[in-house]
């Protein structure tokens, strides 16, 4: 793990309206850390992560990710930016029209120029690291249970072997078996292709489980900390979080990061 | 080629063929890779040994490739050893060789033969029959639906009815009056061409209007409707569709024929005759002004004429289809829109069918109606 920041936010503030939801936010993310993004609803959890990954323009502040500013990069620099990191959307957020193996090979025709042999190959391969039976890859999203379709979008978020992983509630609305399956997977994955992982979630076991670091949004701003940092933490939103009957149930102990 | 990339050199050491593999093994570097690779004559190695220790990047792309490397070999009767695996890279290929020694045992789908085309015609033949008979069908529910709302005239949403009356018909008046009153202008031009010939120019305002009252007054207005507001109710009960919100209103007792399509059908019914009538009024508006214009007859005459030639039966019997296209093109929108299923795709497939379907069977009605009218001598 080297000390390289892979994402760099500074004075960050985005506003709708009338409405701010970040304001003077910073968060630095070093390259093969786990960081999990938890608040309440509509602090900016899901903003945060669409302003990162450039969907959302800041209005005030810099978003760097990569070393690169969404602000100052050329497109053909966004381009090339796009192809480092995979984003895995709340419910997959695949291509409707396509089969699950079209959808992976979708980022891969784009950004690559590789013959239709090693298309279908490299796609089966990521269909099987997700962990999908084979006969899944021919089959449209629609038919597709619900932990199937979070399996077959981070097939396609992992289809150009990025750097940077961006997770959106990667577990929610899977059952406990299934959720904790993807918990291991992504810790798995992320050990084996040395990722970074960047994840909002309300999962407090897949925080406990996985992350490195959580980074808590409350008043417009992040906190970020180990878990054992964040107990001690005496803002009432995060002591609620961390010390609430769910954190109990999820085993989260004083002192464990 | 350069050492730079990627790259395979072979060697014989002591009996051992020893490959060295290094540099960039990534996804870009792949079809170079392979070329290298097939140079080798791999039927005449023994105890292949891969030496990883040069490679500076590796990828799934080149971690496949070093399964696929073993494969090969494996499939000429070698065991191979791989050494000099970095600590970084050996998660990364023990992964994909766990990975894709599943993804191995995929079956490969059937090879489509010329025999496939024909199963293909009658496989869309049956379809078109089932359609057929699930089209008659929901007329029958619809039909029943309608009957209820009588019995009990509460259960007929007034909001949505209203709502609905606005987006068919308000909106549309525009529109149908501008391309009626452009008809009106064509067919009366067209006609004091011909005729002219026999000297019979005043006779272009008979036949306008009895081809705009009878005819193309309500047929213009409900082809206009089904591309109009058919296919968005196809659309958007489609849409409701994939969002589960037809299912949402399953669970909660209420019936989406009852909420959903009968407010359109009605909304459609009310429509189409308002919106026929204005048509009419505007396609002989449009011929008029034509007349007047090339046929030297002043505004006087046409009417003069027009009272002559028209009759109330030719209103009328334009008139009395216009519920039956409303019904048709509000039966056909909103079973393709319950019919949609999953994807985004779907739904736009279903509004194309949709509006397809019902000008078909707009203009096969239309057509029913003449052999009628002229059978009944109307």
């Amino acid at each position: 793990m080297s000390g390289e920041v892979v994402i760099r936010v500074q004075g960050l503030r985005t506003q709708f309206g009338s409405q701010v939801i970040h304001d003077g936010l910073h968060i630095e993310v070093p390259k093969g850390e786990v960081v999990g993004v938890v608040g309440g609803s509509g602090t900016g959890k899901s903003v945060l992560l669409r302003t990162i990954i450039g969907l959302i323009s800041p209005r005030r502040g810099s978003v760097e990710v990569l070393g690169l500013d969404w602000k100052c990069a050329s497109s053909q620099a966004r381009r090339k930016l796009q192809s480092r990191y995979g984003v895995l959307f709340q419910d997959g957020a695949l291509f409707s029209s396509l089969t699950v193996l079209e959808n992976i090979q979708v980022p891969m025709r784009e950004h690559l120029d590789i013959s239709k042999f090693f298309l279908d190959e490299l796609a089966a391969l990521k269909v099987a690291m997700v962990g999908l039976p084979a006969e899944a890859a021919d089959k449209y999203p629609s038919e597709l249970s619900g932990g199937m379709r979070k399996r077959a979008g981070l097939a396609r978020a992992l289809a150009l072997d990025p750097e940077i992983l961006f997770l959106d509630e990667p577990t929610a609305g899977l059952d406990p078996i299934g959720a904790a399956a993807f918990d291991s997977l992504i810790s798995d994955l992320q050990k084996s292709l040395g990722l970074t992982v960047f994840m909002v979630t309300h999962d407090l076991d897949s925080l406990a489980a996985i992350c490195d670091r959580i980074a808590v949004l409350v008043e417009r701003k992040v906190r970020l900390g180990t878990m054992a940092e964040h107990m001690e933490d005496d803002h009432p939103w995060i002591h609620d979080y961390f010390h609430g009957p769910r954190a109990r149930a999820a085993g989260v102990k004083f002192g464990d990061g | 080629m350069s050492k730079s990339a990627a790259w395979l050199d072979y060697q014989v050491q002591a009996g051992t063929s020893v490959f060295r593999a290094g540099g960039e093994w990534n996804v870009r570097q792949l079809s170079n890779l392979v070329d290298q690779l097939e140079k080798f004559e791999l039927g005449k190695c023994a105890c292949p040994v891969i030496d990883l220790s040069d490679i500076t990047e590796l990828d799934t792309a080149g971690a496949w490739f070093l399964k696929d490397i073993v494969g090969r070999f494996h499939r000429e009767g070698l065991e191979t050893k791989m050494v000099g695996i970095s600590a970084l890279h050996k998660p990364l290929i023990t992964l994909v060789q766990q990975a894709s020694g599943s993804s191995a045992e995929k079956e490969t789908p059937q090879k489509k033969t010329w025999l496939y085309n024909f199963e293909h015609i009658g496989r869309a033949a049956f379809e078109v029959a089932k359609q057929c008979k699930a089209l008659i069908n929901f007329f029958g529910i619809t039909v029943i639906a309608f009957g209820r709302s009588l019995r009990n005239p509460r259960r007929i949403r007034l909001n949505s009815l209203v709502h609905q009356v606005e987006q068919t018909a308000l909106d549309a008046v525009p529109i149908v009056c501008l391309l009626s009153f452009l008809i009106g202008v064509v067919l009366a031009f067209q006609g004091a061409d011909q005729l002219r010939r026999f000297g019979a120019e005043i006779f272009t305002v008979n036949l306008l209007t009895l081809s705009v009252l009878r005819e193309i007054g309500v047929l213009m207005t409900a082809i206009m409707l089904a591309g109009r507001s058919g296919s968005a109710f196809t659309a958007q009960i489609g849409t409701m569709q994939v969002n589960e919100e037809v299912d949402a209103l399953r669970t909660l007792g209420l019936d989406p024929v009852e909420v959903l399509v009968m407010p359109r059908i009605l909304a459609l019914l009310i429509s189409l005759p308002i919106l026929t009538f204005l048509s009419d009024v505007m396609g002989i508006l449009g011929g008029a002004l034509m007349a007047v214009a090339v046929l030297d007859l002043t505004f006087g005459q046409f009417l003069r004429q027009l009272e002559e030639a028209i009759t109330l039966t030719h209103f009328l019997v334009g008139m009395v289809k216009a519920p039956f296209f409303a019904y048709i093109i509000g039966i056909v929108g909103c079973y393709e829109g319950l019919r949609v299923s999953g994807s985004a795709e779907s739904v736009g497939r279903m509004t194309t069918k949709s509006v397809v379907e019902s000008i078909f069977l707009v203009i096969i009605a239309d057509a029913l109606f003449s052999i009628l009218f002229s059978v009944l001598k109307i």
